[in-house]
Order: structure tokens, then C-alpha cells, then sequence
């Protein structure tokens, strides 16, 4: 058995598209008009922004617990490549097996209950079949036994997952990130990170640890309960629509930096958001944290007003330190510069919907 | 001297206390350099010095600034004293001790990062309590750089930004810090505008 993708089905929904190299990377209209905006207001500062997980607007990114959206197909084949090329973003420690089991079973019955058009999870005991239809994948396997899947349980159900995964066992009244796939990140190394308790991890935010946030987030975290989700998000900026912005590759991509102009701007720059949600996992008592990375270049944001206004704004008014942290310092000026042209001034409305 | 005094810093970086005597069936201790002056200072606050040192196994190593106190702890009378050239011939030692090791066993740590973190490390993966391991920190504060980019350990790096012993790249000093890999991250400082490397400053010494 192997998992590799035997594509065909469904590519007149799923976009065939780069992450590299040439960049064909796209939103349709209607992936603009459902891109998570991060921002409900016209300033943006770190705080404790969690809200309960649960179905959101029809059509939008908080529908379904695991969104499967038109990038899926290449997003996928894009992780293949970054596994490929460096194995080590996908880590588990060896007593996070169950966990990974526990991830299995959660994404496969979401799937194939919020998209049964495209996945579909039959059970005989613990001898399941799953088929992923866009992946072109039909295994049989038993649930628990790690020796009937060609991965590890982890690794098998995030190569057919958008977004990051992280594991974190809880001990001593700490979070320990254990395990994770990490091929998505916004300038963060899973490989050096493995292993560290949830202040270690985030040692290097500004500002937030001062606030009391991380403390007052941790506190939550530990009373997460099985079934009761919670989800955040957090965002940054990248140049281009390049998914895996890695410190190992910084060398490669860190240039591009640098190639911004007042003419490509608009093409070239990408708000990247993160939905990020949280599940309490039942057997292993592990909480998975999803990372789902969402490009939306500047050029596609503004074709929504309110977008474009407000956009200007949290840009313009951000916190140095908060803009140094994600990267973003050096091209702050020439964006703001380029934003303006789609702020005349108007009142936004409240909240990150398109228009209310 | 006496331990090192740090400025703030971030939370992954260790912190790191004063050696206090404590009640225990076997007394490790693994030091370099200095750190030879932080177990006596901790043998002087013992209430049974004596008892103490019958069950005391010192593992020592010169320190990376040549400071060689091999004489001083020798001269002690602890049950078992060894002194390796190095730290990469002192661990495989030490983790065959571990391997015979006891719960109960307290642990004292002195010396310098690499040193203190490279036996914590171990120490850790036998299942020890991180209760029962102190460390004090004395002597150089160079530091053990590991390169996000090639995953190649530098050690002993006094300057910042530096040259990867690896790869060759100029890599800043991050304070950011794993406790799995017992060292710091290191990152490319010219990645956004090659070529363009700021002189080395010594700041660690
Ligand atoms: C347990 C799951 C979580 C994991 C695995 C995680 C992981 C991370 C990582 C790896 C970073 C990057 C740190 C770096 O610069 O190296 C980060 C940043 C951050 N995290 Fe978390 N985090 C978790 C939960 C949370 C929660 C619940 C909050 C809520 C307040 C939070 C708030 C933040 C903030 C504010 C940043 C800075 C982001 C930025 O400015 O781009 N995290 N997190």
C-alpha cells in the first residue's frame, strides 16, 4: 500500500495550481469572497482570541470542522514536494502514536460527514475503508494498528489534510508540543520546537507574554474539553504565494523580500491568515492544533471595499514591534503607500464580513 | 567568582540557580571550568560534608576558555572523581552512570551552557524529574548554535553573527533555545540582502 495520489477526479472544482517556481496560485471570485479577513475592526493588537469552533455561515470557512477548499488537490501535492525534500517537518515523538490515531479518526469523520460527495468512511470494528476521492485513495486498514497504513497514523491523515498539525501531550499542567506536520508555517522550525512546553514555543512573541496573554491562554487550553472546539486566528504577510516560508529555506525565499515595486506590489503581496482551532482528543488526552493557512493577494482583497479600507488601516497604524516580529517591517511603508488608493475615508462597518 | 548574572531574556532560555546541598543516596555531579568552584562553594554549605562526598561521582571537564580545575576536585576526596579532555568524551560516560542510576539520585550541573544543557539533555531522556537537577552557571558564556538551515552544531561561538561550522553561512544568535537539542538557533543574517554581513561583534565571552 502507498498513498500515492492517483488524480482525475474533480479537477474541474479543484485548481491546478503552484505554490512555487511560476506561482499560478489563485483565488476564484468566489474563494475571494469567502477569504477568511482577519480583521472585525481597524486596528489590530495580540490578545486571547478564542471563540467556540462551531458551524459557521453556510458557504464560509467555519461551515464544516476541516475546510476542504479549491487548493485542496495542489496543496496537497505541494506538501508531498516540501516532505520530499526535507522529511523532518513531520516529527512525532514515539508516545504520540495514539494521538495520531485520535487526529485519524476525527479529520476522517468529519470528512466524510461534511463532504461525502468527496470522502467516505466505512466501519467494520476496526477494520475501516476510506476513500478520498479527489486523492484518488481507497485503503482498508485497522483502526490502531499502525502497521496497516503506509505512515504513521499522523503523518497518513495530514498528507491528505490542508494546514499544519501540531500534537500536544499535557503534563505537569503544560502543553508539550510533540509531534507535528509543518510544511505551511509562517517562519517557525517544528524541528527545533519539538519538544518544548507551551511557553518555550512561544518565547519569541513580543509584547503578548508582557500582556498576560499566553498565561490567560494556557489556563484555557488545559480546560479544553472533548467536543467543545475553539478556534483563533492569527496572520502575517508573505511575497508571493508561497505556503512554505520555513527558517530552513530562508535563504531561498528571504530575497523575494526585496522585489517588491509600487507596479507588482498588488500581485506580488499576500495577506496570509491562519485559522487555527483546537480539539481535546478522546483516548489520548492530546489536543490537536489546526493551522490552516488561507493566501489572499492584495490585488483580490480590495476587490472587496471594506477590505481594502480597513486593510489600510491595520496596516498603517500597526505596532513596529508587532511588524518586525512577522517580517513585514521593511516592505510596511510601500504598502500602506499602495492600500491608500482603496481607502477613501468611508466608516467601516463592524466585523470581518465582506459587507453587513 | 561566582554564578553568572544574565539579563532578562526570552522564556525558552534557561535559567539557571545556585547549587544547595541536598539529601540524597548518590550525589552526580558533571561540571567544566568554573564550575568546579560552584561544587565546593556547595560542599562548604553542607551539614555532612563528609557523607556527602562518600556518595558523591564527579564528572569534569576543562571549560572551553581552558580553565582546568581537575586538582582542586580531585583533591576533595569524593568517592569517584573523573576528568575527561572534553565534553563530547565526558557524555558517553556520563550516560552509562545514568544507566545504573537510582531513583533518589540528585544531580548537580555547573558550569557552562553547553556543558549544563548537554547533561541536562541526557539526564532527561533517562526519565529523571527535572526536580531532582540543579544548575549553576559559571565561567564563559559562549555559546552551543545550532543552524536552522543545516541543522549543524557550532560550538563554543563567542560572536555574533557568526560562521556555521557546517554550511558555511553567516548566521545571527538567536536567544530562542531547545532544550532538546541543548542549544540555540542560529539564522541566516543575510538572507533578505546577500551578501550584505555586518562585522562579528564578541558578545559572548
Ligand atoms: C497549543 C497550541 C498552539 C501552538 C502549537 C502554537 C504555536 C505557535 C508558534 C510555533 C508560534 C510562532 C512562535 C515563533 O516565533 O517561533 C506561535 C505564535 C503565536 N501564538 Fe501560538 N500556538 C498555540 C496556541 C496559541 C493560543 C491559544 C494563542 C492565544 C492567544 C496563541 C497566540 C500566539 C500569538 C499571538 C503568536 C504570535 C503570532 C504572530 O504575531 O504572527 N497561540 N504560536
Amino acid at each position: 500500500m502507498s498513498l500515492d495520489f492517483n488524480l482525475g477526479a474533480f479537477n474541474d472544482y479543484f485548481r491546478n495550481e503552484t505554490f512555487r517556481d511560476d506561482f499560478t496560485y489563485a483565488n476564484s471570485p468566489a474563494g475571494i469572497r469567502r477569504f477568511p479577513f482577519p480583521f472585525d475592526r481597524d486596528d489590530y493588537m495580540y490578545s486571547v482570541n478564542m471563540e467556540p469552533h462551531v458551524p459557521g455561515r453556510k458557504g464560509s470557512v467555519f461551515e464544516h470542522a476541516f475546510d476542504v477548499d479549491e487548493h485542496y488537490v495542489s496543496e496537497m501535492i505541494d506538501r508531498a514536494k516540501v516532505l520530499a525534500s526535507d522529511p523532518l517537518r513531520c516529527q512525532s515523538l514515539p508516545h504520540m502514536t495514539l494521538a495520531g490515531w485520535d487526529l485519524l479518526e476525527l479529520i476522517m469523520e468529519a470528512k466524510a460527514r461534511d463532504y461525502p460527495q468527496w470522502f467516505t468512511l466505512t466501519k467494520d470494528g476496526n477494520r475501516w475503508h476510506w476513500i478520498n476521492r479527489p486523492l484518488g485513495i481507497d485503503h482498508h486498514f485497522t483502526f490502531l494498528d499502525d502497521s496497516t497504513l503506509p505512515y504513521g497514523p499522523f503523518e497518513y491523515i495530514t498528507r491528505q489534510t490542508q494546514g499544519d498539525f501540531t500534537l500536544q501531550d499535557e503534563r505537569d499542567n503544560d502543553l508539550w508540543m510533540d509531534a507535528g506536520m509543518v510544511t505551511s508555517q509562517a517562519d517557525w522550525s517544528l524541528d527545533f520546537d519539538i519538544g518544548m512546553s507551551f511557553m518555550e514555543w512561544h518565547a519569541p512573541v513580543p509584547l503578548a507574554h508582557e500582556k498576560g496573554i499566553f498565561d490567560r491562554a494556557l489556563k484555557f487550553l488545559l480546560k479544553l474539553q472533548h467536543g467543545a472546539p475553539v478556534r483563533r486566528f492569527n496572520w502575517t504577510m508573505t511575497v508571493n504565494p508561497l505556503l512554505d516560508t520555513a527558517p530552513e529555506t530562508y535563504p531561498v525565499w528571504g530575497p523575494t523580500k526585496t522585489s517588491l515595486t509600487p507596479e507588482n506590489l498588488g500581485q506580488k503581496q499576500h495577506l496570509r491568515v491562519e485559522l487555527q482551532a483546537l480539539f481535546r482528543l478522546p483516548r489520548s488526552n492530546a489536543i490537536a492544533f489546526s493551522i490552516r493557512c488561507y493566501l489572499g493577494r492584495f490585488e483580490e482583497l480590495v476587490t472587496i471595499p471594506k477590505w481594502g479600507r480597513r486593510l489600510h488601516r491595520v496596516i498603517r497604524d500597526i505596532n513596529p514591534d508587532v511588524a518586525a516580529y512577522k517580517g513585514f517591517l521593511r516592505n510596511r511603508d510601500a504598502m500602506v503607500a499602495w492600500l491608500a488608493g482603496y481607502d477613501d475615508g468611508a466608516p467601516t462597518s463592524p466585523g470581518f464580513w465582506p459587507e453587513d | 567568582m561566582s554564578k553568572t548574572a544574565f539579563p532578562p531574556a526570552i522564556k525558552s532560555r534557561p535559567v539557571y540557580g545556585v547549587l544547595e546541598p541536598r539529601p540524597g543516596a548518590v550525589h552526580l555531579v558533571v561540571a567544566d571550568g568554573e564550575g568546579a568552584g560552584a561544587v565546593t562553594d556547595m560542599l562548604a554549605k553542607a551539614a555532612d560534608r563528609a557523607g556527602m562526598l562518600a556518595a558523591m561521582h564527579i564528572i569534569y571537564t576543562p571549560g572551553p576558555n581552558g580553565t582546568d580545575q581537575t586538582a582542586m576536585l580531585a583533591a576533595l576526596g569524593a568517592k569517584q572523581c573523573y576528568r575527561a579532555p572534553t565534553i563530547p568524551t565526558l557524555l558517553p560516560r556520563l550516560t552509562r552512570v545514568l544507566s545504573d542510576a537510582h531513583m533518589g539520585t540528585q544531580f548537580y550541573l555547573a558550569g557552562t551552557e553547553g556543558l549544563i544543557g548537554q547533561a541536562e539533555r541526557d539526564i532527561m531522556a533517562t526519565g529523571f524529574p527535572h526536580h531532582d537537577i540543579q544548575k549553576e552557571h559559571r565561567g564563559s558564556t559562549v555559546r552551543r548554535v545550532q543552524c536552522v538551515h543545516c541543522k549543524g552544531i557550532t560550538e563554543n561561538v563567542a560572536t555574533d553573527p557568526f560562521v556555521c561550522s557546517h554550511c558555511g553561512l553567516s548566521l545571527f544568535v538567536r536567544d530562542h533555545y531547545s532544550r532538546r537539542i541543548a542549544a540555540f538557533q542560529g539564522v541566516n543574517i543575510d538572507a533578505e540582502d546577500p551578501g550584505q554581513v555586518p562585522p562579528p561583534v564578541v558578545r559572548f565571552t
